[in-house]
């Protein structure tokens, strides 16, 4: 290339370097899943035997994971989507300690809050046993991404001028919401939808606690397998939740970037 | 990020059309208008307080009813094993994230003032492990430094001795810079984007030298993004759970420690007291970090 100094070379090769460090790792995971056996190495033949093995231990924690991924996103729509025009129609001190409340289950250790769960509902047998329960720390954790995502394309646009057009004109409260409203916030609700899926399909902190044995989530089978089964089989686990997490990553990669500008735009 | 309103209080004031006349926009202001509001941000009211403010006083509450009573609050500092669970936890996590702020400015800075052939392709692998849990973390500090990992293969082919510290504060240490690594280096990406590239001329046209201007300008600029990115690195490796949980039961850190006197010598009491105190300890130093820094989100894996 034309002549760079020095400088760039020796500051390229210490982000190639970083990007080793954590690249490396995911493609001898990837391999490890694929070969026939890790010692030998590549060199010993490509098998799909571990995926197979895989899917017949664990393919139930792969649905449970994803059965609770999109109720959490159902319930984070209708909770927080709401709640988030709540807090940018009336901004203020009041709006800003709800949600700072909100923030509250990111900021806490998971651990911290499953206990708390535990020792709360850890009594009602059935639902301290049905998957609901995992369902109710995700959705505390992943509320906030939603709510922050939704407000902050929700500040970002002159929401009053565009409600007191549709007002002035007749509109409804309820017409104004799903008419005006949710239109103008699509970008946040999609960067919100990509945020919670994505946390939710690899929440462990507060699932572990949370889990039965016949409520095991993905991350939950992943822990189980590291722990007790051979690497070949941890890896082909760990390679079909990269299967299912990089969509996600992509997608959020190119969404929640184009969220991002408008709300930077938004500052005055 | 601009979220919680710029704090005006303008929410109750009638609307100001453009020409600065003050139209009274009862449709918005009505009490009907507010009783509607009030019941969009019920359903999420009514299950935070149920699922999470009832619980945690809950937590509380069977955090003094254990045998030590109110005391047990006090064991993190009195119980000699609780405190050198906690030293070695808040001396982990500042030493993750004094290393992760240097590694991640470095690289961060480096991205955001060159464009090259394959810059988005580096940011797009680099921000790539953002969500993974801690127990795949943990996962790829084995296949680095594990029994069967990398490391250990490179140095017995080297020295003929196997190199394996991943079950071990080390392997922890490296798993929780492996974590914080992608979302620090967003942080400062974002925030070095907002730099005033005059200032740096200024500083240049002056006579500074490049380390000067870096020192003097480029860094302190970017105090506020260091604040808020290492306080998030420094909660979630107080609180992380998942990467220790993955690769040894032994490290002795403060959710381990938790963990352990929860399930194997089910002391609810101590355990609730002792993720109590951790929460405590996160949330005010992500609440400092956000009055000193300016708002962000912080995702614990």
């Amino acid at each position: 290339m034309r002549s760079r100094p020095i400088a760039f070379w020796l500051q390229l090769g210490f982000t190639l370097l970083v990007c080793a460090f954590l690249i490396v790792p995911v493609c001898l995971s990837i391999m490890a899943g694929i070969t026939a056996n890790y010692f030998v190495g590549i060199g010993g033949g490509v098998t799909l035997r571990w995926i197979g093995e895989v899917w017949r231990l664990y393919a139930d924690t792969i649905f449970l994971s994803l059965r609770i991924a999109l109720a959490c996103l159902a319930c984070t729509l209708v909770l927080g989507v709401p709640a988030a025009y709540v807090l940018a129609r009336r901004p203020g001190r009041i709006a800003r300690a709800i949600e700072e409340l909100l923030v509250m289950p990111v900021a806490v250790p998971g651990l911290a809050t499953a206990l708390a769960l535990i020792v709360a509902y850890g009594g009602f047998g059935d639902f301290r046993r049905s998957w609901l329960f995992i369902l109710v720390g995700h959705v505390l954790f992943t509320l906030p991404f939603m709510v922050r995502s939704v407000l902050a394309v929700l500040c970002s646009i002159d929401l009053r001028m565009l409600e007191e057009g549709a007002a002035s004109l007749g509109a409804r409260f309820h017409q104004r919401f799903f008419g005006v409203v949710l239109p103008n916030c699509r970008s946040g609700i999609l960067a919100g939808s990509l945020m919670v899926l994505t946390l939710s399909v690899g929440e462990f902190n507060l699932t572990w606690l949370l889990h039965t044995p016949l409520t095991k989530t993905l991350p939950v089978g992943l822990a189980d397998s590291y722990a007790s089964l051979r690497i070949e089989i941890g890896s082909a686990y760990t390679v079909v939740f990269f299967v299912i997490i990089i969509p996600c990553l992509v997608l959020l990669q190119r969404f929640g970037a184009t969220g991002r500008p408008r709300t930077r735009k938004a500052k005055p | 990020m601009a979220t919680g309103g710029e704090g005006s209080g303008a929410g109750a004031l009638p609307l100001r059309s453009r020409r600065g006349r003050t139209t009274p926009s009862l449709r918005l202001t009505g009490r009907r208008e507010a009783v509607l509001l009030a019941g969009m941000l019920a359903p999420a009211a009514v299950v935070f307080s149920a699922f999470f403010l009832v619980p945690l006083a809950r937590l509380f509450a069977i955090g003094g009813s254990g045998a030590a009573g109110w005391s047990a609050y006090l064991s993190v500092l009195t119980n000699p094993a609780h405190l050198s669970s906690l030293v070695s936890t808040v001396l982990l996590s500042l030493a993750v994230t004094a290393v992760t702020l240097a590694i991640a400015t470095a690289a961060g800075l480096f991205l955001e003032r060159n464009r090259f052939p394959g810059r988005s392709l580096l940011v797009a692998l680099l921000t790539f492990p953002l969500a993974f849990p801690g127990v795949v973390i943990g996962f790829m500090v084995i296949m680095l430094a594990g029994r069967q990992g990398l490391v250990g293969e490179v140095s017995r082919a080297l020295t003929g001795e196997r190199l394996v510290f991943a079950y071990s504060m080390t392997g922890l240490f490296l798993g929780y810079v492996y974590f914080s690594i992608p979302r620090v280096i967003l942080t400062v990406m974002a925030s070095a984007e907002k730099l005033d590239p005059r200032l740096e001329e200024a500083a240049r046209s002056l006579g500074a030298r490049p380390w000067q201007v870096m020192a003097h300008v480029v860094l302190p600029a970017l105090k506020p993004a260091f604040l808020s990115a290492g306080a998030i690195c420094f909660a979630t490796a107080m609180g992380a759970f998942g990467t220790a949980f993955t690769l040894a039961t032994r490290i002795e850190v403060l959710p381990m420690t938790i963990y352990t006197e929860f399930t194997l010598q089910a002391n609810i009491a101590t355990a609730a007291a002792l993720s109590f105190v951790l929460g405590l300890v996160t949330w005010v130093a992500l609440a400092l970090a956000r009055n000193f820094a300016g708002s962000s989100v912080a995702a614990a894996g």
